[in-house]
């Protein structure tokens, strides 16, 4: 598609001409230099607030929420909040539950997409819209015919409540992995295909020999989207996970809020966010490269 | 004969393929989307077996008077969320498009938000929205001699509160979508423009904007489903107060299934569901007709 077409190619709205003339230069300086100050003061500047309230005293933060500089640092405060308040256990329950849940989507997506995209069965077609006719039942409204349905399984009579299966199978029901990774399977040269079946390559060999060495960047792009989506997660945790000692961050942050001291509490949700941030900013480009052109087109 | 035989070994390895995603769809999509339908006809308390009872939890539905509260608090949200989170990401997408060095930069800032974790996020900021003089949005309008604002704790601001801390949470998202949009408006029509004299303001007018008319319209549904089924903000906010202030559909599905005094009335809870869903069905119909027309 266009959207790829490279930087060289595109120009922007203004002209090199305009670009040029002295007085639109410190007009476009200066508005760019806006949009970039508004963007540190909105964007980063909260979060910076929180690194800063995260290792100062709280009474520091109370009396003068906004000085920059706080007068004791505290870095006890992110030990207290691993420690005292076990942040750790939630940390881990949160590691397991984002795991668990790329783990499902990944296999569900991969091998479902196989199936649609090349081995393509009859009933091919059916199946595939009935995946995506999921896409118009928002998943959120689905939380109590869900949650019924996980207290007791079907034909099992399980009850996943308070298990981590709970809080990840439901995760791998996502028509937009399942979609995303059919159409780059669809795209992938069929001449590799047809050759690897002359050589004699069965639907497991194919499988794992010849389709899943081309599909990294889709595959990158379900994991980093399934394992940020996990760590975000709240209502389905909330309501499938009651007992606290299993339960992910989210779930558990605002019940310690209520019971916390204000400076170990900043220290707790720093915590909580440091590693969504990381990962964000080591696979900046999958998130920023915007649309689905990018994973699709390889 | 061995023909057949290998389309047999075929079709049975196509089957293992399938069965991940057949288990799991059938399961957590396929059978609770039948089964709210099912649900929304019956009694149900997990105590007593299900009975059939026709029309009446929507009928109880209608007649709960916190409903009409509900849909107009979710009809709020969704409203504010448009006067204030539309156009943000649209201007700060045309400006950042024709930034030439560092875009990476502001794409990065502006996108931040989104990778916080809401739960997170709205914690912050319940301390940022602290009424008292000394909070911290208090002590930043009270340098410019505003306010103090109450915030969180006045019914007529509570709702204003929570859609600006979820337009912040979310712009970004819309902001990298409309600028990978902008990559691809054809340059002729930039050099078109300025051979007829126009201006900058001119150019985005007259090319930038249409050729985002497809986009912008897909955003803006999306943005409807996403506002209509708000439950997380006034969940942490604000349970849903002052005095109902916000009290939004899905806050009153939750209630009904999960924080009923008398035990989960699921009935009613599905109903409602399924009220809301068929609503967002239609628009999410809509937006995949647009989806379609647009990336063909």
């Amino acid at each position: 598609m266009s959207a790829r077409r490279s930087a060289a190619e595109s120009r922007g709205i203004t002209s090199e001409y305009e670009r040029g003339r002295p007085l639109f230069k410190v007009g476009r300086t200066l508005l760019n230099g806006l949009v970039l100050l508004f963007l540190v003061l909105v964007c980063l500047g909260p979060i910076l607030w929180l690194a800063k309230s995260a290792i100062t005293p709280t009474q520091d933060t109370l009396r003068h929420p906004l000085e920059l500089w706080p007068n004791g640092v505290d870095w006890a405060n992110l030990r207290t909040a691993w420690v005292d308040i076990d942040l750790k256990l939630y940390f881990w329950n949160t590691v397991v539950i984002a795991f668990g849940s790329w783990a499902v989507q990944m296999l569900v997506a991969v091998t479902g997409g196989y199936a649609l995209s090349i081995l393509r069965p009859r009933y091919g077609r059916v199946l595939y819209g009935l995946v995506l006719a999921t896409m118009f039942v928002p998943a959120v409204v689905l939380l109590v015919p869900l949650y019924l349905t996980v207290l007791d399984m079907p034909f099992t009579h399980w009850n996943l409540v308070n298990t981590y299966w709970g809080a990840f199978l439901p995760a791998g029901a996502s028509a937009f992995n399942i979609a995303l990774v059919k159409r780059f399977f669809d795209n992938l040269p069929r001449e590799v295909i047809q050759a690897a079946r002359v050589d004699g390559c069965g639907d497991f060999r194919l499988f794992w020999y010849v389709v899943l060495p081309m599909s990294r960047p889709v595959l990158g792009v379900v994991s980093v989207f399934a394992v940020l989506a996990a760590w975000k997660d709240f209502i389905w945790p909330l309501v499938v996970l009651p007992d606290p000692a299993k339960q992910p961050l989210s779930v558990r942050l605002p019940r310690l809020a209520g019971v916390t001291e204000l400076d170990v509490m900043m220290a707790a949700l720093l915590i909580s966010c440091a590693l969504p941030i990381a990962f964000f900013l080591v696979f900046q480009r999958l998130f920023l490269r915007g649309g689905l052109d990018g994973a699709v087109k390889g | 004969m061995s023909s057949l035989l290998t389309r047999a070994r075929g079709s049975a390895s196509t089957l293992v393929f399938l069965l991940p995603m057949l288990l799991v769809f059938g399961l957590f999509s396929w059978w609770p989307i039948v089964r709210s339908v099912i649900m929304s006809v019956q009694q149900t308390n997990l105590v007593t077996d299900p009975e059939f009872v026709g029309l009446d939890n929507f009928r109880a539905v209608l007649e709960d008077p916190l409903l009409s509260t509900a849909v107009q608090n979710t009809l709020w949200f969704a409203l504010l969320a448009l006067v204030f989170g539309y156009p943000v990401p649209l201007i700060l997408a045309v400006i950042m498009s024709d930034v030439r060095r560092a875009r990476g930069l502001y794409s990065l800032l502006a996108y931040l938000p989104v990778v916080i974790p809401p739960a997170v996020a709205v914690l912050l900021w319940r301390f940022f929205y602290d009424a008292e003089p000394t909070g911290v949005f208090n002590s930043i309008l009270g340098k410019v001699g505003l306010g103090p604002v109450p915030w969180l704790e006045d019914p007529a601001w509570a709702m204003p509160s929570l859609v600006i801390e979820a337009t912040w949470a979310a712009a970004g998202g819309t902001v990298i979508i409309y600028l990978a949009a902008l990559v691809s408006v054809p340059p002729e029509q930039y050099d078109a423009a300025e051979v007829d004299g126009a201006g900058v303001l001119g150019k985005v007018w007259h090319v930038t904007l249409p050729h985002l008319r497809g986009i912008m319209l897909i955003t803006l549904i999306l943005q409807i489903i996403g506002t209509a089924q708000v439950f997380l903000e006034p969940y942490l906010f604000t349970d849903g107060g002052p005095n109902n202030s916000t009290l939004t559909v899905l806050l009153l599905v939750y209630r009904y299934a999960f924080q009923n005094t008398t035990g989960g009335d699921y009935g009613k809870a599905t109903a409602l569901s399924l009220m809301l869903a068929l609503t967002l069905a239609l628009l999410s119909l809509v937006y995949f007709r647009l989806t379609r027309r647009w990336s063909e």
